[in-house]
């Protein structure tokens, strides 16, 4: 595949450029779908088939069975449409740092404070 | 002609629009953040603006990757907020400008921005909390035209580009037809990256250095690609296009310099180093 991102590559970060944006979009529609609370529900009645619907691959229906989102990147999440998913679960940004980070929630807490200091 | 009176800027974390809904803006994690409004609110009481353009970036609300585009206008009689998923209340429709936004479609087609006019156009927390930060006592006194700017998918629109767009704002501000008073805001930032192993990351040196250049030499940060900030700003740290915007409009209102009125700086709100700022055309 082309890609549009010729830099050297920043460390812990994936551009969401041509290539994730290919790779992603039947993950990403669906995220974007998580705007209705009608689509949540339905989401969560019905995972499999929701994730059906919407014609998820293998990769990306195994990173929303694991809630994990650095696989969910992986498989061309984007952050945006990712974060309408979190939401279902409650989860704020603090527990998504504290996952993709490897820390706890209270270690990432304690970094972003230290970033202030 | 309108008279373009000074640019404001803010974050704005969908978290703010929780702590506004709880009343949480006493507490000691909340207060060092909306401390930072007050004398903003002074400089508004002082110059009460009638319209403001918002430069912001949609978060998937109203656009998704099967139409995206780079800079999108609003030319909409009234926006509505809406459901965005995680929860946060969803405000009252905001009014707009539809003479003001189609003189600005006009212009800056003609000065070769290509933008998408949008005469439906949902607004996410980006273009409301910057309003209810502003204005945060009863129905928003303003009517507002949002300038989308695309931060979601790359390639995203350079710095040097992001502060001509800003500046072909500020002069079609400027040449706008009516009697009244303009202001410019600028929601995002600063620093911040919400995804990958890099998460949580923020630069307050870079940060300080570009509120400071902002100011004094605000083609100053137009020196960097994209990839450069996103490095040193962390990927939705870009944000910061939206001020780089908000100071080209300045840049393009007369003067050759603005007055900082007053700002704020604070890390962290969720993920995020924040920032607020009021500056004021000198004629």
């Amino acid at each position: 595949m082309t890609t549009c991102s010729p830099e050297k590559p920043i460390p812990g970060t994936t551009l969401f450029d041509a290539n994730q944006a290919r790779k992603g979009y039947a993950l990403n529609k669906m995220c974007f779908s998580f705007n209705s609370e009608e689509n949540r529900k339905a989401f969560l009645a019905d995972e499999e088939g929701y994730m059906r619907k919407y014609g998820l691959n293998e990769q990306q229906a195994a990173a929303i069975r694991a809630r994990n989102v650095l696989q969910l990147i992986a498989a061309g999440g984007n952050a945006y449409y990712l974060a309408k998913f979190a939401g279902i679960f409650k989860l704020d940004m603090q527990d998504i740092g504290a996952q993709q980070t490897g820390m706890t929630k209270e270690a990432f807490r304690a970094k972003l404070v230290a970033a202030g200091q | 002609m309108a008279k373009l009176i000074g640019g404001l800027g803010t974050s704005h974390i969908p978290a703010i629009g929780g702590a506004i809904h709880k009343g949480l803006q006493q507490e000691p994690y909340w207060k060092p953040f909306f401390d930072g409004f007050p004398p903003i609110r002074e400089w508004l009481g002082k110059t009460r603006p009638d319209v403001v353009v918002m430069f912001y970036n949609d978060h998937g609300l109203n656009f998704f990757l099967d139409k995206m585009p780079t800079f999108a206008v609003g030319a909409a009689p009234e926006y509505n907020n809406a459901d965005e998923g995680w929860g946060i209340p969803t405000l009252p429709p905001f009014k707009g400008e539809l003479d003001l936004s189609w003189h600005l479609i006009n212009t800056l087609v003609e000065k070769e921005f290509d933008v998408v006019s949008c005469q439906e156009m949902l607004v996410d927390h980006a273009c409301t909390l910057p309003l209810k930060l502003f204005w945060p006592e009863g129905d928003c006194p303003v009517t507002v035209v949002p300038v989308c700017i695309n931060t979601v998918q790359f390639p995203l629109p350079s710095a040097k580009r992001c502060y001509a767009l800003g500046k072909a704002v500020g002069e079609a501000i400027k040449s706008w037809d009516s009697s009244k008073k303009v202001a410019v805001i600028a929601s995002g930032g600063l620093s911040h990256q919400l995804d990958g192993e890099r998460a949580g990351f923020i630069n307050k040196a870079f940060d300080l250095q570009f509120l400071d250049r902002l100011v004094s030499n605000p083609e100053w940060a137009t020196q960097f690609s994209v990839h450069e900030l996103v490095e040193k700003t962390g990927t939705q740290g870009v944000e910061l296009l939206m001020w780089l915007a908000m100071r080209g409009a300045l840049a393009a209102a007369g003067g050759s310099s603005v007055r900082r009125v007053t700002g704020n700086y604070h890390i962290p709100i969720s993920n995020t180093a924040t920032a607020a700022l009021a500056l004021e055309t000198v004629d």
